[in-house]
């Protein structure tokens, strides 16, 4: 089957990842938006003028990392949905990612769920740690999610796991 | 046509006359009103939005446009600022402006009832519509348009069926994808017809990581079932879009959903003997207009999808303009000029991208043609003989 559709592997972009250094130094945003379109809401969010200025609104948001500590108003600002965060200091084994998630049932804190990829294939089991859903994010909710540190980068979306009373009937439809 | 002979039927007259209350038009009576000018906004709907209200989800475009924002949260913002506006504008909600006379009358139905008004101005805001596309049984239940499907569920919180094939991976099916999977109808697929994903990729993902498969160079070939969808046939094609025969196959569904595009809705110029001009880079046939979003007849205007099918953002800036140039025929105002001049500087900066580049092309198009016609009217007025 022809499929030519892009889910690049986002973050081997240029200005997709901090150093190595920076990565194990906290928290930092990742954003996977590598299109010139006209849209700048992140920038305009970024209270530590961490999101370089935009020349023109079809500008690449490019996070300085020094500046950017993770704290999640770009993401929640965001409308391509295109920004997480990222801290892989959050154990030894795990790291720890945010997403927005705007599905419910929403999952609460202690929840275990299949963590997704990119391309909404399973990549291992999350735990979730925090469901914030502020006035301030906007019917966004950002879900914490505990993933091993090998996944940190790969994690993009959850799924209720199967069976679980909540989902609701989600993704019980007509077989294909 | 009713008329109860009791009723005698006044000519209401206002100086500015805006048809149609979405980003476009709303911006457009804003900017009139400000420059001192009566206003009378009409809209067929019974609230004002245009399609921001069935927009849900949060807005790309700029800031300064409101991006970020949900669609629906947009439009209430937009009208808040024209009730806390420095000037009053009639609204006439659920009225439609059926038509218009060379005398420069609208006709107007509200409740069955049809009324004139005579506007000094008019400015076109009416938006656009949806293309059909063409395949076999495409009239069985359950198929619909992106649009109708919005409406349904995020107006009347109805959902169309249980399983859905999207055709066209623009914004609007990427988008009414993303909606349709947050009401809990589960997309089979994306169809695209084209080598690649014409809308955002940012959008794109979003479906993609929920595991919507996403089939370029695809088309489709039929609905099946007996009285309504029962599943839909697909199949690949050349770069010509021509269907590669043996690569059929069947996709179960019971929802066939097309987001294949927009075009103007244009009636009421075409009526009134705007020149028209086909560019499909901008939906189909738009109007001509100057940079003003002044149409060929000096007292008309076009702004939003209507003048060519883009963005919100963009709708509203080029509502400013016809709304400031509207408003700058009646009043005289010093600071016009440098005004226009701002939001012609913004529409550039939004179409400067790579995804702009559509709308560059027809809009290039149509300077072309508008500068071929002024060229001609000067030849008349000094007596030259045109090139
Ligand atoms: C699914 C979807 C997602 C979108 N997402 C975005 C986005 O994220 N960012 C963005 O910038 N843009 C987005 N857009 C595009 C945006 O919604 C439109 O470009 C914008 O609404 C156009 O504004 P408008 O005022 O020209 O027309 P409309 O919003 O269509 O408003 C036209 C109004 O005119 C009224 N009308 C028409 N004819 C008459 C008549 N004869 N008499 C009375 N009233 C009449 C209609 O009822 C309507 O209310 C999206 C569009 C869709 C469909
Ligand atoms: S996470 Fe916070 S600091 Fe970092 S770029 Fe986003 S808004 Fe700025
Ligand atoms: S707000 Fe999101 S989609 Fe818009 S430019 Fe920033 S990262 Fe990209």
């Amino acid at each position: 089957m022809l499929k030519k559709t892009k889910v690049p592997a986002f973050y081997e972009h240029k200005n997709g990842l901090p150093h190595a250094e920076r990565m194990l130094q906290g928290p930092f945003a990742l954003i996977e938006c590598y299109q010139r379109i006209p849209c700048d809401p992140c920038q305009y969010a970024c209270p530590r003028e961490a999101i370089k200025t935009f020349q023109d609104i079809n500008d690449l948001p490019e996070i300085d990392y020094d500046r950017c500590n993770g704290c999640g108003r770009c993401l929640s600002k965001c409308p391509g949905l295109a920004i997480v965060i990222i801290d892989s200091t959050f154990s030894l084994q795990e790291g720890l990612v945010k997403i927005p998630f705007e599905f419910l049932p929403l999952p609460v804190a202690g929840d275990v769920v299949e963590a997704l990829n990119r391309e909404g294939r399973v990549v291992c089991r999350a735990r979730v740690l925090k469901v914030e859903n502020a006035q301030w994010q906007d019917r966004t909710p950002v879900i914490w999610l505990t993933v091993p540190k090998e996944h940190v980068l790969d994690v993009r979306n959850l799924r209720l796991i199967q069976g679980d009373e909540r989902d609701g009937g989600r993704y019980n439809c007509l077989p294909l | 046509m009713r008329c109860k002979r009791e009723r005698v039927i006044f000519l209401q007259q206002t100086e500015i006359a805006v048809v149609g209350g979405g980003p476009a038009g709303l911006a457009a009576a804003l900017e009139a009103v400000k420059m001192g000018c009566q206003v009378t906004l009409i809209d067929r709907h019974a609230f004002l939005g245009g399609q921001l209200v069935k927009q849900t989800h949060k807005f790309f475009g700029s800031s300064k446009q409101y991006a970020g924002i949900r669609g629906i949260d947009i439009a209430k913002r937009l009208a808040g600022d024209l009730d806390s506006g420095p000037g009053k504008v009639s609204l006439e909600l659920n009225t439609t402006v059926l038509g218009y006379y060379d005398d420069g009358v609208l006709l107007v139905e509200k409740d069955e009832r049809v009324s004139p008004l005579f506007p000094e101005r008019i400015i076109v805001a009416t938006g656009a519509m949806e293309k059909m596309l063409l395949f076999r049984n495409n009239d069985l239940p359950g198929v619909y348009g992106a649009g109708a499907v919005q409406t349904l569920m995020n107006l009347y919180g109805v959902v169309p069926g249980c399983r859905v094939l999207m055709i066209g991976a623009g914004n609007i099916g990427l988008i009414v994808s993303y909606q349709l999977l947050q009401a809990g109808v589960e997309v089979a697929a994306i169809v695209e017809g084209d080598t690649r994903i014409g809308g955002y990729l940012v959008h794109a993902a979003k479906v993609q990581r929920s595991g919507i498969p996403i089939y370029t160079s695809h088309t489709i070939l039929e609905a099946t079932g007996e009285n309504c969808v029962e599943g839909a046939v697909i199949c690949q094609v050349d770069e010509k879009w021509q269907p590669l025969a043996g690569t059929e196959r069947e996709i179960a569904v019971d929802v066939i959903c097309l987001a294949v595009g927009l075009t103007p809705l244009t009636e009421l110029l075409r009526q009134a003997g705007c020149e028209m001009y086909y560019v499909p880079e901008l939906g189909g046939y738009v109007p001509l207009r100057d940079e003003n979003m002044q149409t060929t007849l000096p007292h008309i205007f076009v702004a939003g999808d209507a003048a060519g099918v883009e963005e919100a953002s963009i709708a509203m800036v080029e509502g400013k303009i016809a709304g400031i140039s509207a408003a700058g025929s009646l009043r005289s105002c010093t600071k016009i000029d440098g005004l226009l001049e701002a939001c012609r500087q913004e529409l550039h900066e939004l179409r400067a991208g790579d995804t702009g580049d559509k709308s560059r092309r027809g809009l290039e198009k149509l300077r072309k043609t508008m500068e071929k016609r002024k060229y001609a009217e000067k030849d008349e007025s000094t007596g030259l003989l045109r090139a």
